[in-house]
């Protein structure tokens, strides 16, 4: 409809004004403000000197040595590299765990599908922290599967595994954390399969082996990378699972940036690294979108 | 293979995999049985959460008496029940306009805006807004947190009620027009009360969001306005208790009970 | 008695563009029409001639890019839709369906602000007219389509509008529906004495239901009449075409006047009135219904032979091939029942029934 005498652009640019309000000073404006402290001087006391100072940035590749000279250290981009690989370790655990259950769900009656669909996305609204800790229970000295195979007598009362605090246990965490996004994009992508191509399909292609490689995974295709995409870009810069499950002494990027807030008050430094988390998200939804183009204009 | 396929009383097609069923049980284990877990050691008697000693409500009835955690609790209401409905009030306008405002030059730009929130790592928004209110000096307690919530709770707003408005005929709210209805009385009568669905449910789905959330508010927060997730964690750093146990299996509930409710009244409708 | 006739609604100059710069549609044309008071008016023509869009013009739901549209005298321009006595019926219904039937019809009422008793007086009475008063509580989506088709009509008369526009209402019903329908609808208009502005692409429908007919083609108006005048005298090739069946012959002007001659490419020499505007030699298009043409067997040589014979039970269509040209004729069973394909055949063309045609 364009009414004679109803400004339509003015009506939309006041009804835009609000989002644009709230989301310019209070989501845009912090991450400008971030950027700005990163080139900031650190005040040791929390905050910063209006100075112009690169050490936020150079901190994640040098130390500054006794003698005041700058020595290379690996250990933060040692955190970056560990962030980076269980990030990718979880998309593909959850890639492979998640695939079956999405097929399987779509293969049922719709009635089935919904509760089953429902009972997947659940977990997506209860507390991620609480969720977490329950592996605690289950991982930690004297947990569940210690006492279980205390029990059972595979280890002895006073044994632990320790299971807790390690990389495994972070990656069991983030999987768990993250699983359902991934379910849900494949889910979506295997509805849109027509029933009868795939039965067409199986007069062609006589083992199942063939039928998923060639036909059931290209079409599915938009649906794996977009849950890739949802499960790879929270694993980066996840907090939850790495202090809960990783303690003090697994760092990854997301309680690297928490620790320079909550304690060692280094803010262009926590600044710094959160600006390289978001290059590197900025950068993997960018290629994604150039993928989804290009997957649009082929199809 | 033949026979044990005969076994279940159809034959397995090409499309159908054997030991998917199993899979997807397993799947569904794995993601229920630690909630199990968590919620049947809160009724464990013994004061080490790990050694189950017996069936108790100690711990629920120890939360009682917990006035900080009461507090903490109460705050999580307090800030849920303002950014929820902020952020649907203007993930309601600002869908109106996407959907219903023609072609417009800012249309994909204020799109993407809405969604940005959700695109940001959770850990960056939590430290960029940190760092902002102490540059700009905005030290209101819990009002920071309810600030910071409505930001993020607006994608969650905004997608149910976007969907809503694209499913309804635009010839309705013309025929109202022709019917002598204005714009006000358009929106009232006839927009409203069918975008209604929708913004319940978007206003559900903040109210949650804004309940769950940990990492921003574990930030933004300042002493005095603690959140229930955030009381929890102090918890836990502090030691396991089954006490951490209890109050988590009463949120999980209150989640569930709230998003399953929500489900199957949808269902009926 | 001589009854004057008011003007309904005047289209004057009314140019309707969309969009601009390079990606810019221009959706009317400088069109110019009148509609009478208490007449059925049709805007016939294809799928985005213009019509919808003329008819969106007069309800208000767009603005005009040029021009004025005035109801009685009055100019519409700066008035929005909810405040012309105009009401719409449209093609999909779009009946509201969180409200009632009654409230639905009941709706335009409401908004004017009408006392509870007229409302519901009123309300009744134009279920009644269209013979839903039984369904008065049910929603939109318990009505098969027909049942809406009428809901839809109750609900744009009850605020008593001094013109109803009717978008293609009959396109979503299947043809026995439509059949009836269309005799309800012209009934209606009598009885309510309403001025009635349908949209059609269907001819037929065009032809049977209205008053007067404006044919409409890529924005622009392309004739106006009564069914006859757009039926018998088409005042161009597309009318011609689009309205039933047509024969356009090309010949050469031998002879002007009333009893003048043109020499046909299918070696055929007509006597056929041609005005004093042409000269000898030039070149002519000759329209002819296929209804009109006679056909007779050939005793000798001839130029035009049956090329496809087609029964239609109580006609049947001829394609004949006459010097290579194609002419068709669709003649009563009993005139032509011993013909069949490749005969050889005379054909007249009765000078009453045929006419030069613009292009």
């Amino acid at each position: 409809m364009n009414i004679q005498g109803e400004n339509k652009s003015r009506n939309n640019l006041i009804g835009l004004l609000p989002l644009w309000i709230v989301m310019g000073v209070f989501m845009i404006g912090p991450l400008i403000v971030m950027a700005f402290v990163s080139i900031m001087e650190s005040n040791s006391y929390g905050g910063i000197h209006l100075k112009f100072d690169l050490s936020g940035y150079r901190q994640i590749l040098f130390d500054t040595n006794l003698f005041d000279e700058m020595e290379f250290n690996p250990a933060y981009l040692i955190i970056i590299g560990r962030s980076f690989l269980l990030a990718v370790a979880a998309t593909i655990i959850s890639l492979i765990i998640g695939f079956p259950v999405a097929y399987y769900i779509s293969r049922q009656k719709d009635s089935v599908k919904n509760i089953l669909i429902f009972l997947v996305t659940i977990p997506f609204w209860t507390n991620l922290l609480i969720r977490t800790f329950a592996w605690i229970i289950i991982l930690g000295k004297d947990g569940v599967i210690e006492n279980s195979f205390g029990f059972i007598g595979i280890i002895d009362d006073d044994d632990s595994l320790n299971l807790m605090y390690t990389n495994t246990a972070i990656l069991i965490g983030l999987v768990y954390s993250y699983i359902p996004l991934m379910v849900l994009p494949i889910y979506s992508s295997m509805e849109k399969l027509d029933v009868r191509l795939i039965e067409a399909a199986s007069d062609l292609y006589s083992t199942r082996i063939n039928l998923i490689f060639k036909i059931i995974l290209p079409l599915t295709l938009p649906g794996i990378i977009g849950g890739s995409i949802l499960v790879f870009v929270p694993c980066l810069g996840a907090f939850i699972a790495p202090d809960l499950l990783g303690g003090g002494k697994k760092l990854l990027l997301g309680s690297l940036i928490q620790f320079q807030f909550a304690y060692a008050r280094n803010w262009p430094f926590g600044a710094a690294i959160a600006m390289v988390l978001l290059a590197l998200i900025v950068t993997i939804l960018y290629l994604n979108a150039r993928v989804n183009r290009r997957h649009e204009q082929n199809a | 293979m033949l026979n044990l396929m005969f076994k279940r009383k159809k034959f397995l097609r090409v499309w159908e995999f054997p030991g998917f069923l199993t899979w997807t049980f397993f799947f569904f284990g794995f993601l229920y049985i630690p909630i199990v877990i968590l919620v049947i050691y809160s009724f464990n008697s013994s004061k080490f959460a790990m050694i189950w000693t017996g069936f108790s409500f100690r711990w629920y009835e120890k939360l009682l008496t917990n006035d900080d955690m009461q507090q903490a609790a109460l705050n999580s209401l307090y800030v849920a029940f303002v950014a929820a409905p902020c952020a649907t009030a203007i993930a309601t306008l600002t869908a109106l306009v996407v959907v219903r405002g023609g072609s417009f030059k800012s249309k994909e730009f204020s799109n993407g805006l809405v969604t940005l929130p959700l695109m940001v790592p959770e850990i960056v928004t939590a430290v960029a807004t940190l760092i902002f209110f102490a540059f700009i000096g905005i030290n209101l307690g819990l009002i920071n947190v309810m600030i910071a919530h409505t930001v993020f709770c607006i994608p969650f707003a905004y997608m149910p009620i976007k969907a809503s408005l694209e499913a309804m005929d635009p010839t309705l709210e013309v025929a109202a027009r022709d019917l002598y209805s204005d714009r006000n009385s358009t929106f009232r009568y006839i927009t409203l009360p069918l975008l209604m669905p929708g913004i319940l449910s978007g206003f559900m789905l903040a109210f949650v969001i804004s309940i769950d959330d940990f990492i921003i508010t574990l930030m933004v927060a300042g002493g005095g306005s603690t959140t229930l997730p955030v009381y929890i964690y102090s918890m836990i750093k502090m030691g396991v208790t089954p006490e951490v146990n209890a109050i988590s299996t009463l949120m999980l509930a209150f989640s569930i009970i709230l998003v399953t409710g929500y489900w199957v009244f949808s269902k009926k409708s | 008695m001589k009854i004057s006739k008011t003007n309904a609604i005047e289209v004057q100059n009314v140019t309707k563009v969309y969009g601009s710069g390079e990606s810019s549609v221009k959706a009317l044309d400088n069109a110019n029409l009148i509609i009478y008071d208490n007449e059925f008016f049709t805007l016939l023509g294809p799928s985005g001639c213009g019509k919808t869009t003329l008819l969106r013009l007069i309800a208000g739901f767009e603005d005009i890019t040029n021009g004025r549209i005035n109801l009685f005298n009055e100019e519409l321009i700066s008035l929005p839709p909810n405040k012309r006595p105009v009401n719409t019926v449209f093609q999909q219904y779009a009946l509201f369906p969180h409200l009632n039937v009654f409230e639905n019809v009941a709706f335009g009422l409401r908004r004017l602000d009408k006392d509870n008793d007229f409302v519901i007086k009123r309300s009744n009475e134009v279920l009644e007219l269209v013979q839903m008063q039984d369904y008065a509580f049910r929603r939109p989506n318990q009505l098969s389509g027909g049942q809406q088709q009428r809901i839809a009509l109750a609900r744009a008369l009850a605020p008593e509008p001094k013109v109803l526009l009717l978008d293609e209402p009959l396109s979503a019903l299947d043809l026995k529906l439509r059949q009836a329908m269309r005799v309800e609808l012209k009934t209606l208009q009598k009885e309510t004495g309403i001025t009635f502005v349908f949209v059609t692409h269907d001819q037929e429908e065009a032809l049977t239901m209205s008053d007067r007919i404006a044919v409409i083609n890529q924005g622009s108006i392309q004739q106006i009449g009564n069914p006859e005048e757009i039926y018998e005298k088409p005042s161009n090739q597309f009318v011609a075409n689009f309205i039933g069946e047509a024969n356009l012959i090309l010949g050469k002007c031998e002879k002007t006047g009333i009893n003048g001659i043109c020499k046909l490419q299918t070696g055929h020499k007509i006597s056929i009135n041609i005005p004093d505007k042409f000269n000898k030699g030039d070149n002519l298009t000759i329209f002819i219904r296929p209804e009109r043409i006679k056909i007779n067997k050939s005793k000798g040589s001839s130029l035009s032979q049956i090329q496809e014979f087609t029964y239609l039970g109580n006609a049947a269509h001829i394609e004949l091939l006459s010097n290579g040209v194609s002419v068709n004729a669709t003649l009563p069973i009993d005139k032509v029942k011993n013909f069949k394909k490749g005969d050889k055949i005379e054909i007249e063309f009765p000078k009453s029934f045929a006419q030069i045609i613009n292009t």
